[in-house]
């Protein structure tokens, strides 16, 4: 018994030691290059040199704060992150489940399958590639020969005129960003209330067919109901991205002109840092931006866990 | 059910809901086809805009252009080199971290310290202006592990696998426990040839983030033949205005040449062919994937 013992207890310290050493990797590379940057956020309050490094800087406390507040591009960024991120969110929560309703009530499995296929295959390419297809697809053009075949197609239709300016007229800009979002993810997005779709009991429907439902009544009282979790974890879940209104893509679509309604917080911090060398005053806004975020990322996490069980780790 | 006979009403509705089905496909794959066709079409044929969505006056000269460009295949040689070293990396490192946190609290008496390690980083980040300046302290630039080593441990990935890991019986470790078979034993032959499918689609996630990934090439990399693909399309076909800044005059006077939209979009369906290739393969893949990260048990 005493023998059985000390080698049970032999193999529990040199299991744990070997847990030990596989996270060993993982830890130190996430250590350097994620948690190295968080203490690096002290930089927002210093006049950070690239020279002296986070150490030897000087320490100017709340001042770059300061100077931010009073910055003219930093509120209305703030705004259009907002109203971008926004309008993604609302947009790739309903087209989805619309989708995956209709897609629901396809029989046809070659025609579903095809239909998926084909509506997944834009999330998988980047933004610099659908930026590229959508710079052109999209021009107003200078002249006839190079206006985008979106805009021919418009004027052909007589639906418009003149040719539209998707991605150079401020108005429209964010709706631009805010559609070729949901067209490039409503595919993909689509699958988790697909699968959650075939997780409804059959004969809950068989029930309130017997009761007299029809089709129409049996969504609203068997369908929305079963897909309902989902629905509210997915929305919980997107409160911590209220901040990301995308950097990818804006980055590659936007220009000057649309400054005023498409600045949004990222491509802000990348002008000042990157290409205004304003390490301090960027990380600054990086600060504002991470400790936002993560309250947001904690009050969705919990909010998740309250309402539809959902652990994350 | 199947004698009961379909109303009209319910048969107007199974047509219109295949036509509206049929005009999303459209609507995902008309800015796709145009631009692929203008690819294919002669430089007159969209001078005078005829192009829509089959190529006009058909011809493959873009990309034969463009494949003559040699910064185009030095482009492509360091994605490749990423993937093939940035993949295994993120794969290696994905498992380690999985199967241990895959353990029950009373199993891996640390893991609620390791598991809120990993927890924080989902929740906080540095943001781009400290994780640059630490790359850069590192002394990574122009070098290609600025592209592998920041993105080393995808933590969605390492959830992905956890959940999975969590699922096979625990029963089968501890019998091989019994027969003197260490962790590392136990991990590598027989959690993960248990595991194949999530490993299939942890690896199609790393390599799809590996292959369009552009805005580290782009920030860590002082020299454009460090360029990877995605971050040399970037410069050449989205980015105008810094071409137009450079002053390099043979680039703007290649750039405002008329061939100029035909090459651009051949790069960029060029730059997607190992995507394509792979796509009908693995779309199970990504759907097993998607489904076990979100909706669990």
């Amino acid at each position: 018994m005493g023998k059985t013992h000390k080698t049970a207890s032999k193999a529990y310290k040199s299991r744990q030691r070997s847990f030990h050493i596989m996270l060993l990797a993982p830890c130190v590379v996430l250590f350097i290059f994620n948690y190295l940057p968080i203490f690096g956020l002290v930089m927002a309050f210093q006049n950070f040199q690239p020279g002296l490094g986070f150490l030897k800087s000087e320490w100017v406390g709340l001042k770059n704060f300061e100077t931010l507040m009073k910055l003219p591009n930093f509120l209305p960024a703030l705004r259009n992150t907002l109203v971008i991120a926004v309008g993604k969110i609302i947009g790739n929560l309903i087209i989805p489940i619309i989708f995956a309703l209709m897609l629901n009530e396809v029989r046809n499995k070659w025609f579903k399958k095809t239909a998926q296929t084909i509506t997944y295959l834009p999330y998988f390419l980047s933004w610099i590639v659908l930026s590229g297809i959508f710079i052109n697809f999209l021009s107003q053009g200078s002249t006839q020969s190079d206006t985008g075949f979106l805009n021919t197609v418009l004027m052909n239709l007589g639906l418009t005129r003149t040719p539209i300016d998707f991605l150079g007229d401020k108005n429209l800009f964010p709706w631009t960003m805010i559609f070729t979002d949901v067209w490039k993810n409503f595919g993909y997005n689509a699958i988790v209330y697909l699968a959650a779709l075939t997780g409804i009991d059959p004969s809950l429907y068989e029930a309130a067919a017997i009761d007299g439902a029809g089709r129409w009544k049996q969504t609203i009282h068997v369908t929305l109901p079963g897909i309902a979790p989902i629905i509210v974890l997915m929305t919980v879940l997107s409160i911590g991205n209220i901040l990301n209104a995308g950097f990818d893509q804006i980055f590659n679509m936007y220009s000057a002109s649309v400054y005023a309604t498409g600045d949004i917080i990222d491509t802000l911090v990348y002008r000042l840092g990157m290409v205004n060398q304003q390490y301090s005053l960027s990380a600054a806004v990086g600060f504002f931006k991470s400790l936002v975020s993560g309250i947001l990322i904690i009050v969705s996490y919990k909010l998740a866990e309250k309402f539809a069980g959902y652990q994350v780790f | 059910m199947n004698k009961i006979k379909v109303s009209p009403a319910r048969r107007a509705f199974i047509i219109c809901n295949y036509i509206l089905i049929a005009l999303f496909m459209l609507i995902c794959l008309v800015p796709i086809l145009n631009v692929l066709a203008q690819s294919f079409s002669s430089s007159h044929a969209i001078m005078t805009n005829q192009v829509t969505l089959f190529p006009v006056e058909f011809t493959t000269s873009a990309y034969s252009y463009v494949m003559k460009d040699s910064r185009f295949w030095t482009a492509a040689l360091v994605s490749l080199k990423r993937v093939l070293i940035g993949v295994p990396f993120n794969m290696l490192m994905t498992i380690l971290a999985a199967y241990p946190l895959s353990k029950s609290d009373h199993t891996f008496r640390a893991r609620k310290f390791y598991s809120a390690y990993f927890v924080f980083l989902m929740i906080f980040n540095g943001g781009l202006i400290p994780t640059y300046v630490v790359v850069s302290k590192l002394g990574l630039i122009d070098s290609i592990w600025a592209l592998i080593l920041p993105c080393g441990v995808p933590i969605f990935n390492v959830i992905l696998m956890m959940n999975f890991f969590r699922g096979i019986p625990e029963a089968l470790e501890e019998s091989a426990m019994l027969d003197g078979a260490s962790q590392w034993q136990i991990l590598f032959k027989i959690y993960l040839p248990l595991s194949k499918p999530s490993l299939a689609t942890v690896t199609l996630f790393s390599l799809i983030n590996h292959w369009n990934s552009w805005f580290d090439g782009l920030i860590y990399s002082n020299f454009t033949y460090n360029y990877p693909l995605q971050s040399f399309l970037q410069t050449m076909v989205v980015d105008i205005n810094s071409v137009l800044q450079s002053g390099d005059l043979s680039q703007i006077v290649e750039l405002l040449s008329v061939n100029n939209t035909n090459m651009k979009a051949a790069q960029i369906f060029l730059s997607i062919i190992p995507l394509m290739v792979i796509y009908p393969f693995c779309q199970k893949y990504f759907t097993a994937g998607l489904t076990l990260g979100s909706v669990k048990g």
